[in-house]
């Protein structure tokens, strides 16, 4: 099954990526064929199988106490980021 | 030379004050400074860093205190985050990024007194099976250096083995231990899910990311997984189950143990390899284990069920990676769409960028029950075929690659023939069983490596059937030419 240019470019929308024009025939390419290649999974007889998303069964969520566990580092965490102003990551504006 | 001694005879040395940790990690220092611009296994060096923890473990020996790891150097794959220390996951996206705290895995090292050397190269985001997709550039096989020494953790597999460290860190997803062990003649040891802690592992795919260890051999790997292992409450996958003593059952005899030849792993096998594989049973046979035919009918399918799954994963994990708070951001964003898109865009390399758009794709309106939960119904029939040879046999065998290392650039313009390089290690991480792979010949004069995988939580079995036939056979003790 091959993916269009148009396919692509609706994926990488989703996936927030930009993707030159010179680079876009190189992924269209080569995500049809990964996807031509995953397409043998529709071969697979599934009937009545149940979905696993975890390796190991009985796994659940575990829950912890509600109670305060961790102390602010904010001050050392911010330090990693890009543009912070009064402890707050600055971005461009988002509303007009 | 210290650098071919075994982690127990450097602990021993250490112990009776023949040498001091300081002594030691100068040595593997002066090794990297001298051996590693060959290789580019290393992404970070922490010189300072290591000198001091080298005199506190001094001091703690002094002091009488003991410990398998108290004073042994370490290189950590470069997607652990390390607290002060530059934690770059290979990426460009993280070129900036200094870690604020410790991976579990780390702390647990650190506490047992080892010296961290610095962070090993690997492919970007642990996607790869070549180390050729990290944005430091390629890691060199230190037995031919126009071969790859396999990935994703291909730095930790090449520093293992030109011994420039006793031990170091690794992952494996989809066989980014295994495999790259097997290239480089190691050994290499990926526990069962959720054995080893996640907390503060970079995540690739969630459901099926383990941390685990580079070594000579099976006992090393013994005495670095029992500091890994364990119960952590910060990683909600973690398993509460005891960690046994993994060093006491290394030397039970094999009489009686039951070996499974997977035939799914056995047909189409490249007679060189098969050779070799046929070697390893005799040996193990000999050692009184006895062998029988299992077949997981539904392996095939693991390839594309794992391209489905792990990409799913990804492209869930890497959605964090929006140049806002950390990381990569890209110059004079016109609008927040644009921070994002571009920010992504530019700080992430190709094969990450197809594989976030491939998970994007299964997991989107339309395709997710065709593409991912059959996927997920699929990783059940691997497991369940699994499940039902383990009601037969102990341990599974079986290689580990298909081929030796192969030359770099060779694969780079087929994603799918890259990926076909993990078609014997991806069914273990679907089904969450540790597996490890020794050495065990050469084929082109490059290593090959053998392949046991066991049930849920039989490392101790695992790392028994491995050390006996270490010390059967010598494979393990080869060094590559000029890393003597």
């Amino acid at each position: 099954m091959s993916l269009t240019r148009q396919d692509v470019e609706k994926i990488a929308h989703l996936a927030r990526l930009s993707i030159t024009a010179q680079e876009m025939p190189v992924y269209v390419s080569s995500l049809s064929s990964i996807v031509n290649f995953v397409d043998e999974l529709s071969r697979a007889d599934t009937e009545g199988v149940l979905p696993m998303a975890h390796p190991l069964d009985g796994q659940h969520q575990r829950l912890r106490v509600d109670a305060v566990s961790e102390t602010d580092h904010h001050e050392k965490y911010q330090r990693n980021a890009p543009a912070v102003t009064a402890g707050l990551y600055v971005v461009p504006r988002v509303i007009e | 030379m210290l650098h071919n001694l075994s982690i127990g005879e450097l602990a021993d040395r250490l112990i009776k004050r023949q040498i001091s940790s300081t002594e030691l990690t100068q040595h593997f220092l002066g090794r990297i400074e001298r051996l590693n611009p060959a290789l580019n296994a290393m992404i970070t060096l922490t010189q300072k860093q290591a000198l001091a923890d080298a005199a506190a473990a001094d001091a703690r020996l002094a002091a009488g205190e003991r410990g398998p790891l108290l004073g042994i150097p370490l290189i950590h794959k470069d997607i652990f985050c390390t607290d002060g220390v530059k934690t770059s996951c290979g990426s460009r996206m993280l070129d900036n990024f200094v870690a604020p705290y410790d991976a579990t895995v780390v702390a647990r090292l650190k506490a047992a007194g080892t010296v961290m050397l610095g962070k090993s190269n690997m492919d970007e985001f642990a996607m790869g099976s070549s180390n050729e997709t990290s944005y430091y550039g390629p890691v060199k096989n230190p037995w031919d250096t126009s071969k790859v020494p396999g990935g994703s953790s291909g730095g930790s597999a090449a520093a293992t083995a030109a011994r420039l460290t006793p031990f170091a860190t690794g992952t494996d997803t989809g066989g980014s231990i295994r495999q790259p062990a097997a290239l480089t003649g190691v050994t290499g040891l990926k526990p069962t899910y959720g054995r080893v802690s996640r907390y503060g592992m970079i995540a690739f795919a969630s459901s099926l990311d383990q941390a685990g260890v580079f070594t000579r051999s099976a006992a090393d790997a013994a005495a670095v997984l029992q500091a890994m292992a364990g119960f952590d409450p910060r990683d909600s996958t973690s398993v509460d189950v005891p960690v046994p003593d993994y060093s006491s059952d290394l030397s039970q005899p094999l009489k009686g143990m039951k070996i499974g030849l997977l035939r799914e792993f056995f047909e189409g096998l490249e007679p060189r390899n098969a050779a070799l594989l046929e070697d390893a049973l005799n040996i193990y046979t000999g050692l009184g284990a006895e062998t029988f035919q299992v077949s997981l009918p539904h392996l095939p399918l693991s390839v594309p069920t794992y391209y489905v799954v792990a990409p799913a994963e990804c492209s869930s994990n890497l959605s964090r990676f929006d140049g806002v708070r950390y990381g990569y951001r890209c110059e004079n964003p016109k609008d927040l769409m644009d921070l994002y898109k571009r920010s992504r865009g530019e700080g992430f390399g190709a094969e990450v960028k197809r594989r976030i758009m491939t998970g994007t794709y299964v997991l989107s309106a339309g395709y997710f029950d065709a593409y991912y939960l059959k996927a997920q119904k699929a990783r059940r029939l691997i497991t369940d075929d699994f499940r039902a040879a383990f009601a037969k046999v102990d341990l599974v065998i079986g290689p580990t690659t298909p081929t030796p290392a192969f030359d770099i650039g060779a694969k780079m313009d087929d994603p799918v023939l890259m990926y076909l390089n993990d078609i014997y290690t991806i069914g273990a991480n679907l089904a969450g069983l540790p597996g490890v792979s020794v050495p065990c010949g050469f084929v082109d004069g490059l290593p090959m490596g053998l392949q046991l995988i066991g049930p849920h939580f039989a490392e101790a079995k695992l790392l028994n059937a491995a050390h006996q036939y270490q010390q059967a056979t010598d494979w393990h003790t080869h060094t590559p030419r000029g890393y003597a």
